[in-house]
Order: structure tokens, then C-alpha cells, then sequence
């Protein structure tokens, strides 16, 4: 049984009441926090507040649903009301947003208990967690090493056990990898199944909210709760209902693995999935080993157009209407120079600068163009695949965690951070489903994760499969930190 | 030398939705800075539009109305540029797949403007300067505009005029815009190059901005026609550049150089999905918009034998044509309809706001009643007259003013009579027509006219005069 399921238990049974556990969650943030950097906002008065009123109803004898009453978190580009939303950024200094983004507003109306705002990369351009404003989050597994990004602070709370689940979100595997690297479940939906509004973007074609868990089941009742048609988001549909078939036997299921998602991934990581697809033969899968050549362009297409639509969306932190403004400036431009300038960290405005090099007059065919193209023979790639198989297999990270500070060490290359998004970025550039799991950890111990990719709005197959597996395959380990129950 | 003048439009419009074109704030004009806002149209961080449906109809119903194509498939475009007024950094537009194209307004010289594109955008909000601050009211951020892009067709300062005059009196007449200059929407721009007359070939262009009236439309393109003229006389050369037109000065300077142009780095907008407008929905809109002022004049001139002075008239604004169209239904001459309402009733209403509202007390259907009248012959024309004052002062029908006896007419014994009386009552008239004078006719005509009260009929009185006089 999943964590979620096994707390709704304890609450309905009264072993323990809603207001108890909020409070030895609020309490191991207390504990934990300083370490681990998870949370950059704790927002207690909230989650008693919620949790009190859950205690009411069920002291009232009333039902509560299979979410009520469970300790969450969010991602900090998700928008709260009255409650600071900074993307990490010095640029949203004092920025409190006045309403709620749609899949908060969904979980408010499940009845949750919202414990804070969870770390990030600046505007979630990043792969460790490392270029927020606060500083990174640490993984559980190893103070020495990242959590992993860009929401690194989610999945840092919930390895640590500091929230049952956290909603992230994934532009180019932001969900997947940081799960990846800290031994848990991240769920990056189908472009356009769960409502972006209130997300605040860092590329709008790519970004999607999604689930951070302990277990698949988790996954798979979160994204059932948040997988809604949204009519304030033009590109929401919403999607089925992933938990009906949850359970199901995937005998017969077809699983490709494409030879370039195994490329220049270390071996370790490669044996792991490898020793996954085994495991799925033995349980009647099908595995399908076939070419992906397309896989080679979804990098740089990714970092093209993320960066492009990145720039025109971040335009809009001038110092105006909210959050940080430059102290001296002499008049109207020169004050949006220098805000911008120091309100925004290096990764954030290495990106601006090049996606609106990207988009600029002599440079935008050679660029832009191209990779929307690209892009285009990207989606199609997978629609073939798709055909053939029934879900893909692959690493989620070429490596695991990284340890503190490589990225942005002096002889680390920039580039290097980028291509560590290699497996994770086609799922985005194709507006795929994908969900990460934990199938190993390396000779220090620290986790290793696969991903399952599925048809657009399929997130039942790979949820399905991703269930499966984690009933027979490798067990995640817990940490030491936070709540056990 | 003598060189000809070459201009093209860029007009915006602001389409009068109730709500705004990606949120459901009020289009209202005015209220108090920053009350017609939402977390969308201030683009607050994590927002996203919602395309107005409404948007897209007014815009398809202005390209029909214009006899432009509409696209199956458009999509929204970002255009990047950073200003106060602008609070997301980008104004959403429409680059490479606009709404509407190739259409066309044809002018009273027969010439066609081509329309190259109509778009669809939002508008942006307002700085407001004060005792040396700045401050930005975004009551305006978000109001639908539609662009309206013409071909450089225009050869002289009169059909630009004419031109903005049809692009208003048909965007009002469908219903998609006031149009009102002064109140900033309608905003034109006007790009305007010379050439020698006779040469095919397009010179260099300047673009003028901030022209808030037809008159200054007018005098701006005749000074930069003449500045420019002088220039390349005085062996200069025009140079690309944006001009602002200067009202106090009646001069154009220049605003930024071709240099200093934006690169708006437009890409597609993300945040929403693909217009499909399918030909059943055009045909629908096609099938609901009224008849065009145009299609009124042909058949008012042509129909009706209505002069097409008249014609232009009564087809200015809506509301008359309407009024005229109901008043002549089932009329033998319409014209007689078209001239009570263009004498005696465009006599009460001066300013062109009055004649656009056409508040007029007396109903079309009772306009119609005194027409048939006259039109049988009972009523006489000066009586006609008369009583529609007296109907357009009180709002009642024309029975209310003219008795039985008034249509009855006269018989010839007190025809005979009222002559008689009134040769009796002048004769120093009398006398003067007896001895050539023809006119002094006129003067014994009008006494009887007066016996009568309007009921006589003038040309039996003059014959019957003629007669008595003759004796």
C-alpha cells in the first residue's frame, strides 16, 4: 500500500489526528530544514489551519477523501495566495501573488494540509538545485551531494520525509531527475494534462506540473486529483484516470528501449535499467530494442526554444509593479537595467541573453526556425516508435547526484549541466508522459532512476508499468531523515 | 518637377467587446486608474490568456465588411518590446497567420484601396505624467484592437481622408468600434513616400505617428509631402524614419531613425492553441451582418432615382439608413421620404454626433403615414411640411395635425371665391401683373395660400388667378 493510503488509514481509524501529524511534519522541517535547505517558506499557520479543520470533520463522524488531511508541498513557481512565490529569485523579493494557481486550488477543495514552498532553481533553470537565490537543496542520501533540479527542494522534502508529496514541475525532466537522484517517484505529465495556471513559466510549451512521491501509488492519485481541464488554460485537457488500471497485469505490454537513450550514460545507470527490462520480460513484457536517431537534435531543439520562450517570458520583472528594484538608478531604462542586472543570477541571464539572440532578426532562421522544425520531426520520431511499442524505457539521468558545487566549479564547462538533461528533455520536446522510479543505487549508495515514457495522455500504461515493477524490483532505501510512520 | 504622393494606412481600431480580449475585465473607456485590471491583463507572473471568442467575430465581421479573405487557421503571435506601458513585456498579436487579408474600400473615385491584412492584438495601458512622475494606469491593457493594413494605394491627401472616413462609417456601422480618434480609438499611422509623377518605382518612406483627428491626418501628409518634395528638390534624400506629428506646430519631427527600429523577435504565443475558423462560422457571421452603406447607396441611386448627394447621406450612419429604409416601405417615391429626412429633419440635428444618434421623436412608420398622404394627393405639399414640425416637436401622428377638411381639398366656387377676395384685397398687384409684370402673381398667390391655409393646390390657383385676371 502506498504512503498516502496507509496515512488516510490512520487518520480515518483515529490512531492519530490530522493536527498531530502536520505538527511532527512542521517539526522535522524545524529540524531538518537547516541541513537540507528544502523549503525556502514554512508556511505553519496554513497547515494547521487545514489540518484543524480536518480533525473537525472527522470528529464530526463525516468522510474524508483519500487526500484530506495529507501534509504536502509546493514548488515556489507555484502561485499562493498571500503567500510569498519566489522562484528562488532575488527578482521576486516581497512578491506575494493575490490568487491561487489552478491545481492548488484543485488540492484545497481535496482538503490538504500545505506545509511550505519547496526549493528550486532560479525560475527552474537549472539541473542541481544550485542556482536558487537560497542556495541549493541537499540530498537526503548524502549532504555532499545535490538533490537534483530544477525541484530539487521537493524532492529533497519528500527523500527526507519533511511531506508525504510535493507538486513539481518539469521543463526539461526538473520532476524526473531530482526524484531520480534522491530515490523517489516523479511523475511529468502529458503537455496540456494538468492546468498551468498560476505555474509561473520559464518556457510555456515545455513546463508541466507533476507529482513527487514516495511510491507510484502516490503518483498515480495525485495526478488523478490535478489531471483536469482547466478553461483558464487554453492548453489544458486534462487526462484519464491513471489508479483504475493501476493494479493491473502487464503481460503481453510491449517495452521499447532505444538504443541512443542508453548512449554515454555510465554504466552503472545502464545496468540498472537493463537489469529493469529483465525484470519486465519476466513478468511477460515484451522488450523491444529499436533506433531513435531523431534523440541526437532534442537538446539543442530543447535549449533553443526553452530559452527563446524563457526570454520573452521573464521580461516582464522590470521593477514596476512587484518585487525587487534596483536601489540607484538614473531614469526609466537605466533603473530596468540595473534591476534586472542584479535581480537575476548568472544562469538566469545567460539563458535571456541567449534565447533572445535565438529570436533576433538575421539569427532566427539559422535558430529558431530550425528547431521548431526539429522539434516537429521529434514529435513524429516518437508518434513511429509509438506504434511499435506500448511505453519506453530509459535512464533518467546519465549519472547520479552530482556532488555539491561540480556544475559551477571553475573547470566545469556550462555545457556540461546541459547535456546532463539529455534523457530527460525529448519526453518535454515531444509533450510525452514520463515517470521516473528508483531501479538502483551506485557504489556510494546513492539512488539511481529509470524512466517510462508513454503515448500523450497515456500516463495509465507507464503508471501501470512503473507499479509493477516497484513491487518486485528494487527497493528505494529509506532515509534517516524526518517523519517515519 | 511635380511628384506624386504614395501612402499606405496602419489604422488601429478598438473593437467595442463587452470584455477584454484575454480576460473578462470590462472594455469600459475611463473609470479609475488601474480598476479595470485582473491578474491577466497585468500580466502577474503564472497568468495565461484566454483568447475572447467575441474577439474573433467582431474581427472577422470587420474583414467580411471589408471584402477581405478569413483565414481557416490563424494563431497569436508574441511581439517582444520592453515599455512601462506594457506590463507582460510582450503584446500579443498576430505576425505571419493574420485573421484577414487581401480586402479592399473603394472610394467615390472608383479608386480601390487594398486591404493587405486585418489582425487581431490587445492593446496596451497609459502613461500618465505628473509633477515630474510617471505613473501607468492599465485600464487599457488588454482592450481588443484589430490592425488594419493597407497597401500603399493612396495618391493624394483627399483619398486618405475619404478613406478614414469609410473605414469609420463602416467599423460603426457594423458595430465593432466607435471609432472615436479623440478618445484614442481609432489611431492611424501613415507611412508616405514621394515619387516622380509618372514613375513606378516607391521612394523612401517616412512613417508619421500621433494624429488624433481626420484634419490633422490631412495637414500632417501635406507638410511631409512638401518636406519631402523640397528635400529631393533641394538634392537631399528622404531618409526611413518615424515622424511624430506635432499639432501646435503643424510640423512632423522625427521620433527614431530606421537604425533604432525595434526588433520585436516575434515567435508563436505558447499560452494558446491555433485559431480554427471554420466556413460554416463565416458564413454564419456573413449571413448576420447587416447591409453594408455601400450596398445601401447602390440601391438607394439606382433603386430609388435618390440623388447621390442624398444618397450619401442618409447612408453616413446606420440609424438613418434604418430610419429611411423603414419610413419608404411600401412607398411609390421614396425620395420623398429621403427628402422630409435630409430637409427638414437633418435641420434639427447639427452636430454629426446628433445625426450618428438620429433621435428623432417622430417614428419611421409615422414619417411613412404623411408620406402616403402626399403621395395620394390629399395632403399638399406646404401642409406636409408643416405638420411634420409640428409631429417632429411632439412625437404625434400626423393625423393629430391635419383635419379631414384639410385633405378634402377645395371646390372650385370657394376657390373662385379666395381668388376674387384676394385680387379685391391687392390691387396695386393686380395692376402690376395686368401690365407685364409676371411675378406680382406670386404676391396675390401667396393670399390665397393663406385664405386656404395650405389646403389649395398652388398650380389651380395660379391658373384660376390667371383666368380672373385675364377678364
Amino acid at each position: 500500500m502506498g504512503q498516502i493510503k496507509r496515512l488516510h488509514e490512520k487518520l480515518t481509524a483515529r490512531e492519530i489526528t490530522c493536527v498531530e501529524l502536520t505538527q511532527r511534519f512542521l517539526d522535522a522541517i524545524e529540524n531538518s530544514n537547516k541541513e537540507l535547505n528544502a523549503y525556502i517558506t514554512v508556511t505553519p499557520e496554513t497547515a494547521l489551519a487545514q489540518a484543524k479543520a480536518v480533525d473537525e470533520k472527522i470528529a464530526r463522524g463525516e468522510e474524508i477523501g483519500l487526500l484530506e488531511g495529507i501534509p504536502m508541498t509546493l514548488k515556489d513557481n507555484i502561485s499562493t495566495k498571500g503567500i510569498a512565490t519566489t522562484c528562488a529569485s532575488r527578482i521576486l523579493t516581497g512578491y506575494k501573488p493575490i490568487y491561487d494557481a489552478t491545481v492548488y486550488e484543485l488540492l484545497l477543495k481535496e482538503g490538504v494540509v500545505m506545509l511550505g514552498k519547496t526549493n528550486m532553481d532560479e525560475f527552474a533553470m537549472g539541473s542541481s538545485c544550485e542556482t536558487s537565490c537560497f542556495g541549493g537543496a541537499k540530498n537526503p542520501h548524502s549532504l555532499d551531494h545535490v538533490a537534483g533540479g530544477s525541484s530539487g527542494g521537493a524532492a529533497s522534502a519528500v527523500g527526507a520525509n519533511l511531506a508525504v508529496y510535493g507538486l513539481g514541475s518539469d521543463t526539461g525532466g526538473s520532476i524526473r531527475q531530482p526524484a531520480s537522484f534522491c530515490g523517489i517517484v516523479g511523475l511529468k505529465p502529458t503537455y496540456g494534462a494538468v492546468s498551468r495556471y498560476g505555474l509561473i513559466a520559464y518556457a510555456s510549451s515545455f513546463d508541466q506540473i507533476g507529482p513527487i512521491t514516495h511510491d507510484v501509488e502516490d503518483a498515480a492519485i495525485i495526478f488523478d486529483a490535478i489531471a483536469k481541464y482547466d478553461e483558464r488554460d487554453s492548453t489544458s485537457q486534462g487526462s484519464e484516470a491513471a489508479l483504475p488500471t493501476l493494479y493491473d497485469a502487464i503481460a503481453g505490454k510491449r517495452i521499447g528501449i532505444a538504443n541512443q537513450y542508453l548512449n554515454g550514460v555510465r554504466e552503472d545507470v545502464k545496468d540498472a535499467v537493463l537489469e529493469a527490462a529483465r525484470l519486465y520480460e519476466s513478468m511477460g513484457a515484451q522488450i523491444v530494442y529499436f533506433d531513435l536517431p531523431e534523440l541526437d537534435f532534442a537538446l539543442p531543439c530543447y535549449y533553443i526554444l526553452a530559452m527563446a520562450e524563457a526570454s520573452s517570458n521573464l521580461g516582464r520583472y522590470d521593477g514596476i509593479r512587484y518585487g525587487f528594484k534596483a536601489e540607484h538608478y538614473n531614469g526609466i531604462h537605466d533603473m530596468i537595467c540595473r534591476t534586472r542586472s542584479e535581480g537575476f543570477g548568472k544562469e538566469v541571464q545567460r539563458r535571456i541573453l541567449m534565447g533572445t539572440y535565438v529570436l533576433s532578426a538575421g539569427y532566427y532562421d539559422a535558430y529558431y526556425k530550425k528547431a521548431v522544425n526539429l522539434r516537429g520531426a521529434i514529435v513524429a520520431a516518437f508518434d513511429r516508435a509509438f506504434e511499435q511499442v506500448d511505453a519506453i524505457l530509459a535512464p533518467t539521468a546519465p549519472v547520479t547526484a552530482f556532488r555539491s558545487g561540480y556544475l559551477f566549479g571553475e573547470e566545469t564547462d556550462p555545457l556540461e549541466q546541459y547535456l546532463s538533461d539529455i534523457c530527460t528533455v525529448p519526453v518535454n520536446t515531444a509533450g510525452l508522459p514520463a515517470v521516473s522510479v528508483p531501479c538502483g543505487e551506485d557504489s556510494e549508495g546513492l539512488p539511481i532512476g529509470m524512466q517510462l515514457i508513454g503515448r500523450k495522455f497515456d500516463e495509465k500504461t507507464i503508471l501501470n508499468l512503473a507499479w509493477q515493477y516497484e513491487q518486485r524490483g528494487y527497493q528505494a532505501k529509506e532515509t534517516k531523515w524526518g517523519v517515519k510512520l | 518637377m511635380k511628384y506624386e504622393l504614395v501612402a499606405g494606412f496602419e489604422t488601429h481600431v478598438e473593437l467595442q467587446t463587452k470584455t477584454k480580449i484575454f480576460c473578462s475585465c470590462t472594455t469600459a473607456f475611463g473609470g479609475d486608474p488601474n480598476t479595470h485590471c485582473c491578474p491577466v491583463c497585468i500580466g502577474l507572473p503564472g497568468t495565461l490568456p484566454k483568447l475572447n471568442e467575441r474577439v474573433v467575430e467582431y474581427a472577422i465581421m470587420a474583414g467580411l465588411a471589408t471584402n477581405c479573405e478569413i483565414a481557416e487557421i490563424a494563431k497569436m503571435d508574441r511581439k517582444n518590446y520592453c515599455y512601462p506601458d506594457l506590463p507582460k513585456a510582450y503584446q500579443i498579436s498576430q505576425y505571419d497567420k493574420p485573421l484577414c487579408q487581401h480586402g479592399c474600400i473603394e472610394l467615390s473615385n472608383g479608386r480601390r484601396i487594398r486591404i493587405l491584412r486585418i489582425h487581431i492584438e490587445e492593446d496596451a495601458g497609459k502613461l500618465i505624467h505628473n509633477h515630474g512622475d510617471t505613473y501607468v494606469d492599465y485600464n487599457r491593457g488588454g482592450v481588443p484592437l484589430i490592425e488594419i493594413v493597407t497597401e500603399p494605394d493612396f495618391r493624394s491627401v483627399d483619398e486618405a481622408k475619404e478613406y478614414v472616413e469609410r473605414l469609420q462609417q463602416i467599423m460603426r456601422w457594423i458595430g465593432v468600434s466607435d471609432c472615436r480618434m479623440q478618445e484614442g480609438s481609432m489611431r492611424c499611422d501613415v507611412n508616405i513616400s514621394v515619387r516622380p509623377a509618372g514613375s513606378e518605382e516607391l521612394g523612401t518612406r517616412t512613417e508619421i505617428k500621433n494624429m488624433n483627428s481626420i484634419t490633422n491626418i490631412a495637414k500632417a501628409m501635406e507638410y511631409e509631402y512638401e518636406r519631402q518634395c523640397e528635400l529631393i528638390e533641394s538634392g537631399g534624400a528622404v531618409v526611413q524614419e518615424t515622424l511624430r506629428y506635432d499639432d501646435a506646430s503643424g510640423t512632423t519631427s522625427s521620433m527614431r531613425s530606421k537604425e533604432d527600429a525595434h526588433d520585436y523577435r516575434y515567435f508563436r504565443e505558447p499560452d494558446l492553441v491555433t485559431i480554427q475558423v471554420p466556413r460554416e462560422r463565416v458564413k454564419e457571421i456573413e449571413a448576420r451582418l447587416p447591409e453594408l452603406p455601400d450596398e445601401k447607396f447602390a440601391r438607394y441611386t439606382e433603386a430609388y432615382g435618390i440623388p447621390e448627394k442624398d444618397a450619401a447621406m442618409l447612408t453616413k450612419y446606420r440609424r438613418i439608413a434604418e430610419y429611411f429604409d423603414e419610413a419608404c416601405e411600401g412607398l411609390k417615391t421614396p425620395k420623398t421620404a429621403s427628402n422630409f429626412i435630409i430637409g427638414q429633419i437633418f435641420r434639427r440635428l447639427e452636430t454629426e454626433a446628433d445625426k450618428e444618434a438620429f433621435a428623432v421623436r417622430t417614428t419611421a412608420a409615422q414619417l411613412r403615414e404623411l408620406c402616403k398622404l402626399l403621395e395620394s394627393g390629399k395632403l399638399k405639399n406646404n401642409l406636409a411640411k408643416s405638420a411634420l414640425d409640428k409631429m417632429l416637436d411632439s412625437g404625434k401622428p400626423v393625423t393629430d395635425f391635419v383635419s379631414e377638411s384639410d385633405m378634402a381639398g377645395l371646390d372650385d366656387a370657394t376657390l373662385t371665391e379666395y381668388c376674387k377676395n384676394a385680387i379685391a384685397a391687392m390691387p396695386a398687384a393686380a395692376a402690376d401683373y395686368r401690365g407685364g409684370k409676371e411675378k406680382a402673381l406670386m404676391a396675390i398667390l401667396g393670399n390665397v395660400m393663406k385664405q386656404s391655409r395650405g389646403r389649395a393646390d398652388a398650380g389651380a390657383v395660379t391658373a384660376k388667378l390667371k383666368e380672373l385676371l385675364s377678364r
